[in-house]
């Protein structure tokens, strides 16, 4: 397979228009050789060369180097296209998680000050985040009124309803709302899968982590973002919940329809989409708002109750805790931004699944107190390794629409991780490392172990050096509360 | 390709023919089989609850009806699936057996038995967000019928 790539250089290489028929640009993948080797192993240079026939995608289907197979797009893809000119919009561009994303919370506390007790928090965590498969949210959403509050408003309300300060939403990419959520365009089946689960962590690779900062690489930007060595932070990953798997579900039926209704070739039946300006891509676009907004209350939520267990864990009081947000940054999503393609300004649908938002220095998107340095871009490792921090670039406005990559991206299936930990007490191999974890799932914390998932280090190295984003700090676990 | 688990409808309903949950990258792949097509449609559904909970608990307490309809057969299955997850997350409802009633090339009926959802008799394992399309497969051979589907979990 190797013969159809072309080196661009030691971090990019190239998939060829005529790496198979129909595609508009080329493929191209933010990677270098070693994890190239990864990659050829699934189906994901296919996608991204799926991906490369979308009707109005822009300069070239991109990938990060976290990339793996995904459905229609791979995970670590991004698509963006000119919705002027015929671009499309697709939820399988998205994904079936719309929104899931990473918000990574600083506090006053050095690693010291709660190593030794360390067990009790993630146990406190545990018992008050509901997490896992059937948990139900401590917040129930009435009916009617409240759960279309959410969906319009997303972490605002979330906010208005005693759930943090509003300082938080300027450290919220979009300040936690997407404009133009339309709670009337999503099926009474999303609402209900949505109404007891506002509040919830998930199950699979989503999880609270207590970490401290390992390593600062850029001190300028890392004090700007309020960062120190051996800091205590915690990161919470989740998502939009059923409510968002829900609206893809039901929005790849509409869009099936669509492609046929208009004409559309596409090579994978999980990239069916609509030209943008069409009732389907209106009405699609409006219910991933929507559950986008969801996900955005959800991990507002969560961060809160992560606060109120320090709190009450250490006895201390809120100022001296300082525990406040870094930022919150979404992982699969669509947006409509405005970026310069050959020297013009034009509106793209910037679909980035798996994929971080990376803005640059002076971005108009940034809070006052991050202008000057970018935007805070936040990696999550795995549970046994490390986490990283990054800042974004001009050059990745240049290169890839202002993205970058999301995480470490899976190596083994849940069923090589399963047989990989066989005989082996993987919570007791963390524990002997010093990191104390705890998962609701019987199999999570086999499929979810270290060795499943490909050195984070590795995939940062590779945008750190293409300069799409660059490293600021590195965070390692300490405690983990998985669904 | 590796089996996971062979049989894993042990005590499911052990009329039916049977599923192996398959290996898949970032996801769960499931096959399912049956001497006619509603019976690999059940034991589709069977494999999918296996990923979700320990299923060998469940008791036949209460029942659902179950209507989807679809533009093909291929579809009818993910509609099937995802109606299931549908009413496990909004009732809390969990399958010891599918009996499905009515199938078509578009549409399916069917009458589901289990109970309510309890974390501490099922032990949870993993969400399954959705049946997705990718490699979809519906086959016939001489006596059987043998389903994949690709979940997201």
């Amino acid at each position: 397979m190797t013969e159809k790539f072309r080196k661009i250089d030691d971090y990019r290489w190239e998939v060829p228009i005529g790496y198979r028929a129909g595609m508009r640009v080329p493929g191209i993948i933010y990677v270098d050789e070693r994890l190239l080797e990864e990659i050829k192993t699934d189906e994901s240079v296919e996608q991204v060369a799926n991906a490369a026939t979308l009707p109005g995608i822009i300069k070239a289907s991109l990938a990060m180097p976290d990339i793996h197979a995904g459905y229609g797009l791979p995970i670590g893809g991004v698509v963006a296209t000119d919705i002027n000119a015929g671009g499309i919009i697709s939820p399988g561009g998205v994904g079936y998680d719309i929104n899931c994303g990473v918000r990574l919370l600083r506090s006053n506390l050095k690693r010291e000050e709660i190593q030794p007790r360390i067990k009790d928090f993630v146990r406190a965590l545990y018992n008050e985040i509901p997490t896992g498969v059937g948990s139900k949210g401590k917040v129930r959403l009435s009916r009617g009124a409240e759960e279309r509050q959410v969906l319009i408003k997303g972490a605002r309300w979330a906010i208005e309803a005693g759930f943090g300060s509003s300082s938080d939403l300027d450290r919220t990419e979009s300040r936690g709302c997407i404009e133009g959520a339309d709670p009337d365009v999503i099926s009474e089946k999303a609402y209900e899968r949505g109404r007891p689960q506002q509040g919830t962590l998930g199950s699979g690779n989503h999880f609270l982590e207590i970490q401290y900062v390992a390593d600062i690489y850029d001190e300028k930007t890392a004090s700007a973002f309020g960062l120190f060595k051996d800091q205590v932070t915690v990161m919470i990953h989740s998502g939009s919940r059923g409510f968002g798997h829900q609206v893809c579900t039901d929005y790849l039926v509409t869009m099936e329809q669509a492609v046929r209704r208009y004409g559309i070739n596409i090579p994978d039946r999980q990239l069916a989409c609509a030209p943008y300006n069409t009732p389907e891509a209106q009405h699609y676009l409006a219910a991933m708002k929507a559950a986008a907004n969801y996900a955005w209350a959800n991990r507002q939520c969560l961060m809160f109750w992560t606060i109120e267990v320090f709190q009450r864990v250490l006895s201390i009081s809120p100022r001296e805790l300082g525990m406040k947000l870094v930022y919150d940054v979404a992982h699969n999503i669509v947006k409509i931004e405005e970026h310069v393609v050959d020297d013009k300004k034009i509106k793209l649908a910037v679909h980035r699944k798996g994929a971080t938002r990376a803005f640059p220095p002076g971005h108009i998107e940034l809070p006052p107190e991050y202008k000057e340095v970018g935007q805070p871009v936040l990696i999550p490792g795995d549970m046994g390794r490390s986490s990283f921090v990054l800042v974004g670039t001009q050059q990745a406005m240049e290169e890839t629409f202002g993205s970058t990559c999301h995480g470490a991206g899976r190596l083994l299936s849940r069923h090589q991780a399963i047989k990989a930990a066989k005989g082996r007490a993987i919570h007791r191999e963390l524990e002997d490392m010093g990191i104390i974890v705890m998962a609701a799932g019987r199999e999570t914390l086999k499929e979810e172990m270290p060795e499943a998932y490909k050195d984070v280090a590795n995939v940062v190295n590779v945008v750190h050096n293409a300069g799409i984003s660059t490293r600021v700090a590195r965070m390692k676990p300490m405690g983990v509360v998985k669904g | 390709m590796n089996t996971l688990r062979n049989s894993g409808s042990r005590d499911y309903n052990k009329s039916m023919a049977d599923f192996e949950i398959i290996d898949v990258r970032a996801d769960v792949g499931l096959i399912a089989y049956g001497k006619e097509l509603k019976t690999a449609f059940e034991n589709a559904a069977a494999g999918m609850f296996s990923i979700m909970i320990e299923t060998e608990t469940i008791i036949e307490k209460d029942c659902f009806n179950v209507e989807v309809g679809a533009e093909n057969i291929e579809d009818l299955l993910v509609a099937w699936l995802n109606e299931l997850i549908y009413l496990f997350e909004t009732k809390g409802f969990v399958p010891a057996k599918c009996n499905i009633k009515e199938l078509s090339e578009t549409h399916l009926r069917a009458k589901v038995f289990g109970e309510g959802f309890s974390s501490e008799k099922h032990r949870p394992k993993t969400i399954v967000k959705a049946a997705t399309y990718h490699d979809l497969e519906i086959k016939k051979d001489d006596s059987s019928y043998r389903i994949k589907v690709i979940l997201d979990v």
